[in-house]
């Protein structure tokens, strides 16, 4: 089906300020959180250079030690609340859930907007709180450093946090919600999309897990404004209890960060190997996975925190597990390019680039997995190495991707694909120079957070923040060719990548209600036409049964 | 692959939805979901409370023998009516009783509020006697061997579950004032009742968590 | 410690050595992996791009099975070979040697306070014989501080309110960083020093330059300061149970049930006595709490420890004069 490009689409049904600012189109939501998002991750961005300026030398000699935990801080909890945990499912999910399960909003499209505005609040406490003095206690917020000793915005940081979660369980539920009761008539479990399964997983712990991060902060908040004491050693209070309730959600949170990215690749190298994913339901049954045992192995991050050796061997060992759910999908997808027909367009670029990068950051989680070997390392710039290799190789890129891929949907508009290649090859670099000199600097036992360090430590920083000027114009590449597409890109039809999915089989950009006529399903995801013809039986045979 | 599925045009069926059944279902699934949030919300207090009950079990006994137990059975009384009533008006909703939904809302308004006024009173009454944390905690005769510290952290605990308690609380007659005002107007009826039945939902699950605060906070003196 | 610029930490005991070579071997399987895959992508992207003429006959489903099955047991295989090495590494370095030298540790922001069981006091600085194990009886005064020595490949969290330990074995003489590593606030990356390996004979003498006494020697005249001794003395009308030998004992308790006595209890017998009362006794001990800082509760502990190495080498003499109580540390 191609339509011609309707007169009236979602974007300019209603041009007035207004008519944004109380919509409950999820298209329009997805963009208001784009745009926030956006402002976030340059504000997280801004701090990083800053301080990556700083540890250009021993010394500290741009910024007092105050101000760089207060950078280091504000990084930690902007990149994190306020960029990553949103980004893919607040963007990506809520404009495309609907439209690729064929439904014509999600469940609850008030509840969607009331996300937002939670969002926004949360994100103008924290500033706030940044603008009155700022937090110096790092994105972990541990007790009693944070509940008595830090004399710094913590409170209002942490109501901050805390009114985000709730955008954030909001947009959990309203997935599940959406994904159980709307889908289009055909479209079974087993046909929905891969990144459909990634934000069903990514919801599950969006709606278990956050509770329990509000829940600590809240009572860090009490005992700061109250003199309420659960934390409190001096009153008898656990120093570990914080960390335990803390890891409990955020361990279960990185994979927020990530399963939607992983989401994200599955749709990229299906579409540009023009082949159905290698092991669909491989895909599909392991972010279920990780959603379940990424529950259970929030002690890993306590090895030497003073938690029981035994207690220690137990989490080692299920982190172990964790890891081979993330394998099988790696796999899965270098599988997916055997005998396709591959085209590295840009997105595909930042698919390919996840894959390698999120390997790496992967594979070094299991170091630090590693009982031993993680006593070494345990807060050093090893720590510091893995999760931006995982967060910024992995998930960024997997967003990015995600972004162009889809945005020609979002916007109408095809952005310049050569700036795009040129963008995501010199991210992909600008990242490599950043953060593998990291990894170096950790084994040699340089510790995080240190605003000061030790001279032979120097030659590898200096690595470091050259590549990090580089990722930082790498950024603003795309930034500047996208917004420059909005005006003068070329016209995107309905599906200019000849892609499948029901997203591309409605116009660009889509009309309010997303579908003219709600459409019947009568196949699985991704059914590429077979790339040999002689073998076009058997093809079929492998989609029905893989 | 397309065709139409006709599009409900009942006004009480938004224009997302296929029918006012999805719409019902959609509904009670996400407030289960809420719910589920919910009890892994209250899940890190209870925790954080055993995990020091374990540690400190004197110094608990000893808080809560501070507790108003006649005021304590007094408000978990209430509250259980309270329940009941919400699961009239449920009921009357269902047998298209538009006057008695109205009703029932409205005397589960008056016991959530009569909850909260029992609450307030032992709050105050604990203020005077110093047991509030904070510099100003300064329990009376302890039994020998009981750490005050312990103590204030038992209250430390009293004050943050029944607190969060009590904001649920403060919430959920916020939204029962709605739907009285909904009810009144007969908004109600067998076809449609999805806001009563989603909210008497909420309102079992605060009283729930009442159920398992009184006696871990108020029994064990 | 080395000036210049390196890759590789040097190594300061002979566990640091295992430990590179666990480090090795996840490198290599990490290289292995990666080049693994970075290799085929490159290689599938090229072979099979668009409108190349190659066959794309699409795998048949029963070898699409096999290769998923491979391809999740080889790699839990691979982590579960991690695990094992790694945790028994870890266990190793989780029990130190009886016959470990004692040094107690106190971190407070931001510095490092060690004192040596011969007494010396030192300040962000670590002295320690090579060859014979070291092991750290550690707490905070205010936030969570960490323990690190690179070189060593050790590193344990100094928690408030409760001792964590560590240990190492030098062997070789030399200097090494010392640092932080849990973020304590404003001068976190300040709170750092070295650790000094010395020959033992060389320590010893560095050792006799101590000023102070010996913590088991202070231990026992804050023991008699506090008058802990009018209570804790032997025989029939003693009001305390008597307390030599008691470290590693099994203590009955008047609520039932046993308790090893460890470092945590003895802390927890001066700060909060009531909490374990010893079976047969009334609990009329009174707390010491804000009397005895961190530092005089691990003397006294000292001094507990002590004599229960003297119980065990013969009676000894407990009529040494008491000298007028020093100040509170
Ligand atoms: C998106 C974010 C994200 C993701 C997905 C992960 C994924 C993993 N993480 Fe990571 N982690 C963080 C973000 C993330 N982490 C952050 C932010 C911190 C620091 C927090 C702080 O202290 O500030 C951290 C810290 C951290 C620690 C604590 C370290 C310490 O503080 O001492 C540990 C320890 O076990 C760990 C382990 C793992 C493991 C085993 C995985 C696994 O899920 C990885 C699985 C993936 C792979 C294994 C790669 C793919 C597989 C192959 C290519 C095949 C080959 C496979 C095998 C041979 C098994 N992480
Ligand atoms: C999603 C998560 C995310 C993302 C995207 C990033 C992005 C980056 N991070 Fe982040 N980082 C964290 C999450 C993240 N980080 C967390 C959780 C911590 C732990 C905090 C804690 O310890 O509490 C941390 C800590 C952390 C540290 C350790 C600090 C310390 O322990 O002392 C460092 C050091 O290099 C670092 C560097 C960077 C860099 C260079 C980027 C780059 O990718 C950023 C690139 C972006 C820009 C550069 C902005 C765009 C460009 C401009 C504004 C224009 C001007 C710039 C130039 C022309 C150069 N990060
Ligand atoms: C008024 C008498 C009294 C004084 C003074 C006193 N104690 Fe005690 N102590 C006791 C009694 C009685 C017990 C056993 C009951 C209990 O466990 O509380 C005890 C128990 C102990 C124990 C646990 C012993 C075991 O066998 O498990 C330690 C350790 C201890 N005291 C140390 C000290 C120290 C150190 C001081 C001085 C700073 C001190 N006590 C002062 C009466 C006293
Ligand atoms: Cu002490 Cu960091
Ligand atoms: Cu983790």
């Amino acid at each position: 089906m191609n339509a011609a490009p309707p007169r009236i689409h979602y974007l300019n049904a209603n041009y007035s300020l207004w008519s944004w600012l109380v919509t409950t189109d999820h298209k329009r939501i997805g963009i208001l959180f784009m745009i926030s998002i956006t402002l976030f991750f340059f504000v997280g961005g801004g701090a990083a250079v800053l301080f990556r300026l700083e540890l250009m030398t021993p010394e500290g000699d741009l910024v007092i030690s105050e101000t760089y935990n207060k950078l280091f801080t504000l990084h930690g909890i902007v990149m994190v609340f306020f960029f990553l945990i949103p980004s893919i499912p607040a963007v990506l999910g809520n404009f495309l859930i609907p439209l690729m399960i064929g439904a014509r909003d999600l469940a609850f499209p008030k509840l969607n907007l009331l996300s937002w505005y939670l969002f926004m609040i949360g994100g103008a406490l924290t500033i706030a709180a940044i603008l009155a003095g700022g937090v110096d206690t790092g994105w972990t917020f541990y007790t009693p450093y944070s509940s008595t000793y830090s004399n710094t915005q913590v409170m209002t940081a942490a109501i901050g946090i805390f009114v985000t979660g709730f955008s954030s369980i909001l947009t959990g539920l309203n997935f599940i919600v959406t994904i159980h009761t709307m889908r289009a008539p055909g479209m079974t479990w087993f046909r929905l999309p891969l990144f459909v399964w990634a934000h069903y997983a990514t919801s599950l712990i969006n709606v278990l897990g956050t509770p329990v991060l509000a829940i600590s902060l809240v009572l860090v908040a009490l005992e700061r404004g109250l003199g309420l004491g659960i934390f409190d050693p001096k009153l008898g209070g656990d120093p570990l209890l914080f960390q335990h309730l803390f890891w409990f959600y955020s361990h279960p949170a990185v994979y927020i960060m990530i399963l939607p990215s992983m989401g994200v690749v599955s749709e990229l190298v299906a579409c540009f190997s023009r082949k159905r994913v290698f092991g669909y339901a491989f895909i599909a049954f392991s972010s279920l996975a990780i959603a379940t045992l990424g529950f259970l192995v929030w002690g890993h991050h306590m090895f030497v925190s003073g938690q029981s050796a035994y207690a220690g061997m137990i989490f080692s060992f299920l982190s172990m597990l964790v890891a081979v759910p993330s394998a099988i999908k790696v796999f899965n997808w270098t599988a997916t390019l055997y005998r396709g027909s591959v085209e590295l367009k840009t997105p595909m670029l930042y698919a390919l680039g996840f894959i390698g990068l999120f390997t790496i950051g992967g594979l070094t989680g299991l170091f630090l997995a590693t009982l031993a070997v993680d006593v070494h390392v345990h807060d050093t710039y090893f720590i510091v190495a893995h999760f931006h290799y995982i967060m910024v190789g992995g998930a960024v890129m997997g967003y990015l991707g995600g972004i162009h891929f889809w945005w020609p949907k979002m916007t109408g508009k095809l952005y310049p694909e050569w700036w795009g290649r040129f963008s995501a090859v010199l991210i992909f670099f600008g990242f490599n120079l950043t953060f593998f000199p990291q990894f170096v600097l950790g084994y040699l036992g340089m510790p995080r957070r240190y605003h000061i360090y030790v001279p032979e430590f120097q030659v590898l920083n200096v690595m470091s923040s050259a590549g990090a000027s580089i990722l930082g114009v790498g950024y603003l590449v795309p930034l500047a060719y996208l917004l420059w597409s909005l005006r003068y890109g070329r016209r995107a039809g309905p599906n200019p990548w000849n892609a499948r999915g029901l997203e591309w089989e409605t116009s660009s950009p889509p009309t309010t209600f997303n579908f003219d006529e709600t459409p019947i399903v009568t196949e699985g995801a991704y059914p590429y036409p077979p790339l040999d013809t002689a073998e076009a039986e058997r093809e079929l045979e492998t989609i029905e049964t893989g | 692959m397309t065709t139409t599925t006709p599009i409900s045009t009942a006004p009480h069926v938004a224009h997302h939805f296929d029918d006012a059944e999805q719409q019902f279902e959609a509904a009670r699934l996400g407030m289960w979901l809420f719910l589920a949030t919910e009890v892994l919300f209250f899940g890190g207090m209870f925790t954080g409370y055993a995990m020091y009950r374990a540690a400190y079990p004197e110094a608990f006994h000893e808080g809560s023998g501070r507790l108003d137990l006649v005021w304590g059975t007094i408000n978990t009384a209430v509250l259980l009516v309270s329940s009941l009533t919400m699961a009239l008006a449920v009921h009357s909703a269902q047998s298209d009783d538009r006057k008695g939904t109205a009703r029932f809302i409205a005397a589960t308004m008056l016991l959530g509020a009569a909850f909260l006024g029992v609450k307030a009173y032992e709050y105050a009454h604990k203020f005077h006697e110093h047991l509030v944390p904070g510099a100003e905690f300064a329990p009376a005769e302890l039994a020998s061997g009981v750490q005050p510290g312990h103590v204030e952290l038992f209250f430390s605990f009293y004050f943050a579950m029944t607190g969060m308690h009590a904001l649920h609380m403060v919430i959920g007659l916020g939204l029962m004032a709605w739907l009285w005002a909904l009810a009144r107007r007969g908004r109600f009826f067998p076809a449609y009742y999805t806001p009563v039945e989603i909210t008497g939902l909420y309102w079992h699950f605060v009283d729930i968590v009442w159920v398992f605060l009184f006696p871990l906070l108020y029994l064990i003196g | 410690m080395n000036q210049g610029f390196e890759l590789f930490p040097d190594a300061g005991s002979a566990y640091a050595g295992d430990v590179d070579a666990l480090y090795a071997f996840l490198v290599a399987v990490a290289l292995l992996f990666t080049f693994g895959i970075c290799f085929a992508i490159l290689f599938f992207a090229v072979r099979y791009r668009s409108g190349s003429d190659v066959p794309r006959r699409p795998l048949a489903v029963r070898h699409i099975r096999a290769i998923e099955i491979t391809w999740s047991v080889v790699p839990l295989l691979l982590t579960m070979v991690m695990f094992g090495w790694g945790a028994a590494l870890y266990l190793r370095q989780q029990q130190p040697p009886d016959d470990a030298l004692e040094i107690a540790v106190i971190g407070k922001q931001w510095m490092w306070q060690l004192q040596h069981a011969e007494g010396r006091r030192e300040h962000n600085e670590l002295h320690v014989p090579v060859g014979r194990p070291v092991r750290l009886t550690m707490i905070s005064e205010d936030v969570i501080h960490s323990f690190y020595v690179p070189a060593f490949r050790v590193k344990q969290d100094v928690l408030p309110g409760r001792y964590t330990t560590l240990w190492f074995q030098p062997d070789r003489p030399g200097e090494h960083h010392l640092f932080c590593a849990e973020y304590c606030g404003t001068e976190h990356s300040l709170m750092r020093g070295r650790v000094i390996v010395q020959e033992p004979g060389e320590y010893a003498r560095w050792l006799a330059g101590a000023t102070g006494d010996a913590p088991a020697v202070a231990g026992r005249k804050l023991f008699e300061q506090f008058r802990c001794h009018t209570c804790h003395t032997k025989g029939e009308a003693a009001r305390g149970p008597a307390l030599e030998g008691l470290l590693g004992r099994k203590v009955p308790l008047a609520a039932g049930g046993f308790v090893v006595a460890d470092e945590d209890y003895v802390r927890e017998s001066i700060l909060n006595p009531q909490a374990k009362v010893v079976a047969g006794f009334q609990p009329i001990m009174p707390t010491f709490e804000g009397q005895i800082g961190e530092e005089g509760i691990l003397q006294i502990i000292a001094y507990i420890q002590s004599l229960s190495a003297e119980e065990a080498a013969g009676e000894i003499q407990q009529e040494q004069p008491a000298e007028p109580g020093r100040a509170k540390p």
